[in-house]
């Protein structure tokens, strides 16, 4: 062993940890006891009763949030128009697959290469089960959803200045970690050394579930055996046949687990967010975009760039130019959803209040990229047994997610293999788009020595170069929450907004699913009563 | 358990991991060792990128502004343009006054997020030089790490 430690984990970083899983499920158990962990704001299918007084809205932006809109409120008998700059609906919900090109701010353009059936989600990727707004939609649309797999066992943990840079099965940092955590803790508590923080009983109790958690032997130990075997995997897993006997593995020290800094790995699935059943359309995120586009497209007018939204006591103009023709050109309504992203919309002249003007140049979007990769074959399933599932690295790429279908196939496969956040996620985005999948390449190679062989081709979305966008999603503090997020919300004379920017679920679907909702149903209370 | 219970626990937890790893500190040695073998750390690109993910690890103005802010105000500071837009830094009489762009770097404006937080004063202060002595721009007032400071 040597003296210095290679990542020297301090009180600090364990308690944050532990804190984070025993508050994260003390918390799950209270909720749970109220029936909240289950409830959502949506309550089942929006009902805009009364007589809209042939009111019309105008709809800025044709993703989830713009679409869901036009989708109910023609329901309810509005007359409705939406503008959307790009070509196509969907916005973030979208999928880059063989033949699609995109060109970004700064004009590189990519046309991807992928093969029939293969794909990435630039934008959102997964579906929460509890995300009942969406999975309402989903179902109403008629988009097939399939299990994502968002944990597997076998998925590597990686940090490169551990394991010399090996990659560590999921399932056997977890299994180390847990065991030897609950080892420490059965010694505190046959010591004595909780004090009084629990009964002698409830001691006892403790114990129990310490050896079932932690896979401990009959002497509270973790250690190699059939009981840590199980969890962590064998040297020679049990089989059928002669020589079937299965060879127990050694688990790692617990100096060993700690200073990995792996424990980090083991926490990413424990956000109700991420929690199975967690799910993605079949055949990409697009399908949402395409549901919406069967039942509402006819209102959508593309290629149309805002410029100006004007209102006075008669209702809103929003004056947009053609992206195709550059005609410029206006479009009128009774009263405007504006869903467009706030970096896009606050240069943009706008007639509204102090407060909402205040609201919307509160709030800086956040950095992301994306790159995927095509390779020849599977071999994460073929020479690795991942199926589906993340791996996590400390590398600038944070994780390489497996393809959750077509299990089994020959290939060609393709994997998203960097999806970056933080500094990692600027620099990454001043490359090319070359540079890109080259350092991809080059990162990647060290977890699936197979990238060299089999690469194909590949693409990267780096977010802040997406031109409608101008960033990932909006970036919200306690701070600028309390002073403007109301006031983001709040209905404007004419005009009010909606998005994943107008929530508390900043990012996903859902959250612009729900802010829509929550927006057109005191849109339409106020023009009932009016 | 009440929050009171809970956080005894939680320390006996962190005692047990300080006092235990000495005895069980034989166990499973060989793995012990290669975790603990001499690191294969990245130190990152040359000019100081992709060295850690919550900071910016460039070594002077030039090089932050090639690695961070040229994602969005583009390689030659003139900016871009798609549904919304991204200002040039070339030519911008904004920059005149240097506690302008300070500022912005420290705290954001808009869509731009506060990149300074994740850089250090003199870091701040470099990459505002750079820019304010390049692209068209002719500002010689230079900023310190100091000015940096007392708008942080």
């Amino acid at each position: 062993m040597t003296d210095k430690p290679v990542l020297p984990m301090t009180k600090r970083d364990l308690l944050t940890l532990i804190g984070k899983t025993a508050g994260a499920s003390a918390m799950y158990m209270a909720m749970s006891s109220l029936g909240a962990a289950h409830a959502s704001p949506f309550k089942g299918p929006i009902k805009l009763d009364g007589d809209v007084k042939g009111a019309s809205v105008l709809i800025l932006g044709a993703g989830v949030a713009g679409m869901v809109a036009a989708l109910e409120l023609r329901r309810a008998g509005y007359k409705v128009q939406v503008l959307e700059y790009n070509d196509r609906v969907g916005g973030r919900s979208w999928t880059l697959k063989g033949g699609d090109s995109f060109t970004e701010l700064g004009g590189a353009t990519q046309t991807c290469q992928f093969s029939p059936g293969n794909y990435i989600n630039p934008g959102p990727w997964r579906i929460p089960h509890h995300h009942h707004g969406l999975m309402h939609y989903c179902h109403e649309l008629g988009v097939a959803l399939e299990p994502f797999m968002q944990l597997n066992y076998s998925a590597y943990c990686h940090n490169t200045k551990a394991f010399g840079g090996k990659p560590q099965r999921y399932a056997t940092i977890q299994a180390d970690y847990y065991g030897h955590v609950s080892e420490l803790l059965a010694k505190a508590v046959n010591q004595q050394a909780l004090g009084d923080a629990l009964t002698k009983e409830d001691g006892e109790i403790l114990l129990q579930s310490l050896k079932n958690w932690g896979a401990l032997d009959k002497d509270y130990r973790y250690v190699k055996g059939p009981a840590s075997s199980d969890r962590r995997g064998w040297d020679k897993r049990p089989t059928g046949g002669l020589d079937a006997a299965p060879i127990p593995s050694e688990p790692l020290s617990i100096e060993t687990v700690l200073r990995s800094g792996l424990w980090r790995n083991v926490s990413g699935s424990l956000n109700f967010d991420h929690h199975n059943a967690i799910f993605q359309p079949v055949g990409g995120m697009e399908q949402i975009a395409k549901g919406f586009e069967r039942k509402v497209g006819d209102l959508v007018r593309l290629n149309s760039k805002v410029t100006g939204i004007r209102q006075d006591a008669k209702g809103v103009t929003v004056a947009y130019t053609d992206t195709k023709t550059g005609a410029k050109m206006t479009a009128k309504a009774d009263y405007c959803l504006c869903t467009i992203p706030l970096s896009v919309l606050s240069p943009i002249e706008m007639n509204v209040g102090p407060e909402l003007a205040a609201a919307i140049h509160a709030v800086p979007y956040r950095p992301g990229l994306k790159v995927g990769l095509e390779f020849k074959r599977r071999f994460w399933e073929q020479d690795e047994q991942i199926y589906g599932g993340i791996t996590t690295t400390d590398l600038p790429i944070s994780q390489i997610s497996y393809p959750s279908s077509n299990y089994g196939s020959p290939g060609p496969g393709v994997l998203l293999a960097a999806y970056s956040s933080g500094a990692y996620a600027y620099e990454y985005t001043t490359l090319s788009p070359e540079e890109r999948v080259a350092r991809t390449l080059e990162w990647g190679s060290q977890i699936h020595p197979q990238y060299n062989e089999e690469y194909m081709n590949g693409i990267s979305v780096g977010w802040h170069r997406v031109p409608w966008t101008l960033g990932c999603f909006g970036i919200w503090t306690e701070e600028s929450r309390e002073q403007h997020y109301k006031n983001l919300c709040q209905i404007d004379g004419r005009i009010l907004l909606a998005g994943e920017h107008a929530s508390y679920v900043g990012g996903w679907q859902e959250g612009g699913i729900t802010s829509s909702l929550d927006a057109i149903g005191r849109l339409h209370q106020k023009i009932v009563a009016a | 358990m009440n929050k009171h219970s809970i956080f005894l626990v939680l320390s006996a937890m962190i005692a047990a991991v300080t006092v235990g790893s000495q005895s069980l500190a034989q166990r499973g040695d060989a793995d012990s060792a290669s975790a603990n073998a001499p690191p294969t750390a990245r130190s990152g690109d040359a000019d100081g990128a992709f060295v850690s993910a919550s900071k910016f690890s460039e070594p002077d103005g030039e090089k932050l502004y090639k690695r961070v802010c040229a994602g969005c105000h583009m390689p030659d500071a003139k900016g871009a343009t798609g549904a919304g837009t991204y200002p040039a830094l070339a030519r911008n009489r904004k920059l005149a006054a240097a506690g302008y762009p300070a500022y912005v770097v420290l705290h954001g404006l808009n869509g731009m997020p506060p990149v300074g937080q994740m850089m250090t004063d003199q870091q701040v202060a470099d990459v505002i030089n750079y820019v304010r002595t390049h692209f068209g721009n002719t500002y010689k007032d230079a900023v310190t790490a100091a000015d940096v400071k007392s708008t942080r």
